[in-house]
């Protein structure tokens, strides 16, 4: 269908335009090669350019998450125009974004800070697999775990697994019975019969990334 | 047309019963639907916030399967994955350094040809089909009493441009399904706000908070039941609100199932004994309630004709 929401595209405002001045950087910046902004890498890596946000802040209005957050989403947008990494990469707001792509639909300037905040945590992860909550990462792992050993999604694996990472041994643990009755349960994980194709994916996925010269965190 | 089913992993586990009404639902309205022989998981939400390129592979091995088993079109009743597999066609038809690289990632030929839809979409397109069966007369008396809140989420209807719905803020497909089955929609304001997916384990309390205030509007507005097309959601408002210490839950159903009913399907073929809000005292009081208003109606005629041939004499 068509898209009401016109595509985000690089070029018509500079992405480069309100790089941090040199005082807002490493003292060194003139000695250690730069590292490039987080604008530009977010642009390089989307052709989503976060200068085109100017803080409206409705993004944050639609937020069903953003009572919980210390950081809103139109501040996490303001930390990557103002390349403030360690703030941005630390903060909660990311973390806890559902992905529901509320504030995407609705920002006026096409910034689309859903694809922003999915990148900026690709990013965090990239540098660090424990920036993540522990729950939140134990859930990705998990999940991605199960698709690894089966080719599927096998419900009773993923609570358990995710259970013994997250620390949350017992969770959901007294609406098994309830679960099992309702027939809702499988007991027995059904697996794709080439799975071997599907582990494959991951091998080449990850084989792809690290000559692009990014390393994954989800290993 | 040939429709390739997509089941995905919770249509196989706790939320069978999305499955089974789909199953049910297909052949009464004339849809043939072939599962994918072989398919893997979408990998939701976990591979695209772990990485974006393994986001979009694990979908584009099973639209090349689709492919190669001669498919046109993949209808995909759950909401992440349609969401996963549309998102999928939708980047690579237009990146072409991801279309390039595809077919060497999942190792497969992959023209990126088959059309990915959603069921209310599936659903809407047999409109009249529906509404046939419901005049008929078969149905479930109960579903012409029905109020319920047509509850979209997020994935229906975002991102914009992948999701295929009518308006991303207001939204009338489900709805229109929903008349065509002659129960009664209800306006309301969450219909696309986050029930909190995929946090349902990782952060429980966020889904509590969500799905409570999602369950408060919809009564607030005067629905009997909330429909829904995604299991999360399902999982969400059903399983979740359960809990509620109040005990202010809403009958959850899925649409296939209302359409089910509608056609005069019963409620264990459709699944509905696996819900946790129990449907069934919903069900048997505008049951009731039909057949009242149904002799009612009946009455006034006879009194009328009564009244009409008492005149003539």
């Amino acid at each position: 269908m068509e898209s009401s929401r016109p595509l985000a595209t690089s070029g018509d405002i500079s992405a480069t335009g309100d790089e941090p001045r040199a005082a807002d950087t490493a003292p060194s910046a003139s000695v250690a090669p730069r590292r490039a902004t987080l604008v530009a890498e977010i642009l390089k890596r989307t052709g989503v350019n976060v200068m085109r946000c100017y803080q409206c802040g409705k993004c944050s209005a639609g937020c069903p998450m953003a009572t919980e957050m210390t950081r809103r989403p139109h501040e996490v947008m303001n930390l990557v125009q103002r390349d403030r990494r360690d703030d941005l990469l630390g903060s909660d707001g990311i973390w806890l974004c559902l992905t529901c792509e509320t504030c995407s639909a609705r920002c006026p300037n096409a910034a689309d800070p859903a694809r922003v905040i999915d990148t900026v945590r690709q990013i965090a992860l990239e540098q660090d697999t424990t920036l993540a909550p522990r729950a939140i990462g134990a859930f990705n792992r998990s999940f991605l775990g199960q698709i690894k050993q089966t080719g599927r999604m096998f419900e009773v694996g993923l609570a358990a697994q995710y259970n013994l990472r997250s620390g949350h041994l017992l969770q959901d643990a007294a609406a098994m019975p309830s679960l099992l009755s309702r027939g809702k349960l499988r007991v027995k994980p059904a697996s794709v019969k080439n799975i071997a194709e599907v582990r494959r994916i991951f091998d080449n996925v990850a084989a792809a990334e690290r000559k692009a010269g990014t390393q994954r965190g989800h290993r | 047309m040939s429709i390739g089913y997509y089941p995905g992993c919770s249509l196989h586990g706790t939320s069978r019963e999305f499955d089974e009404s789909t199953r049910a639902v297909a052949p009464a309205l004339g849809i043939e639907l072939r599962e994918i022989d072989d398919w893997s998981c979408c990998g939701a939400s976990s591979a695209h916030s772990s990485s974006h390129l393994l986001g979009v592979a694990l979908p584009a091995r099973n639209l090349a399967l689709a492919e190669e088993q001669g498919h046109d079109a993949v209808v995909a009743p759950c909401a992440a994955c349609f969401s996963r597999l549309a998102t999928t066609r939708y980047e690579i038809a237009h990146d072409a350094n991801l279309a390039e690289a595809i077919p060497g990632i999942i190792e497969r030929p992959f023209a990126n040809s088959v059309d990915v839809v959603n069921i209310v979409q599936l659903l809407l397109a047999h409109a009249e089909k529906i509404r046939e069966g419901v005049s008929a007369g078969s149905g479930t008396a109960a579903v012409g009493q029905l109020k319920v809140a047509a509850y979209y989420g997020c994935l229906l209807v975002r991102p914009v441009e992948v999701a295929g719905a009518d308006d991303s803020e207001v939204p009338t497909t489900m709805e229109q399904v929903i008349s065509a089955c002659g129960a009664t929609p209800v306006k309301w304001n969450m219909a696309v706000e986050c029930c909190g997916g995929s946090f349902s384990m990782s952060r429980t309390s966020s889904v509590m908070r969500l799905g409570r205030a999602i369950v408060d509007d919809a009564r607030k507005a005067g629905a009997d039941a909330i429909v829904v097309a995604c299991p999360m959601c399902h999982a969400n408002l059903d399983f979740r609100q359960a809990a509620r210490s109040d005990g202010d839950a809403l009958p959850v159903l899925y649409l296939t199932q209302l359409v089910g009913l509608a056609m005069g399907m019963t409620p264990e073929t459709l699944g509905l004994q696996r819900h946790f809000v129990d449907t069934k005292p919903l069900l048997d009081t505008l049951d009731t309630r039909a057949h009242e208003l149904a002799a009612k109606t009946q009455a006034a005629a006879a009194a009328k004709t009564k009244a009409r041939d008492g005149a003539v004499v």
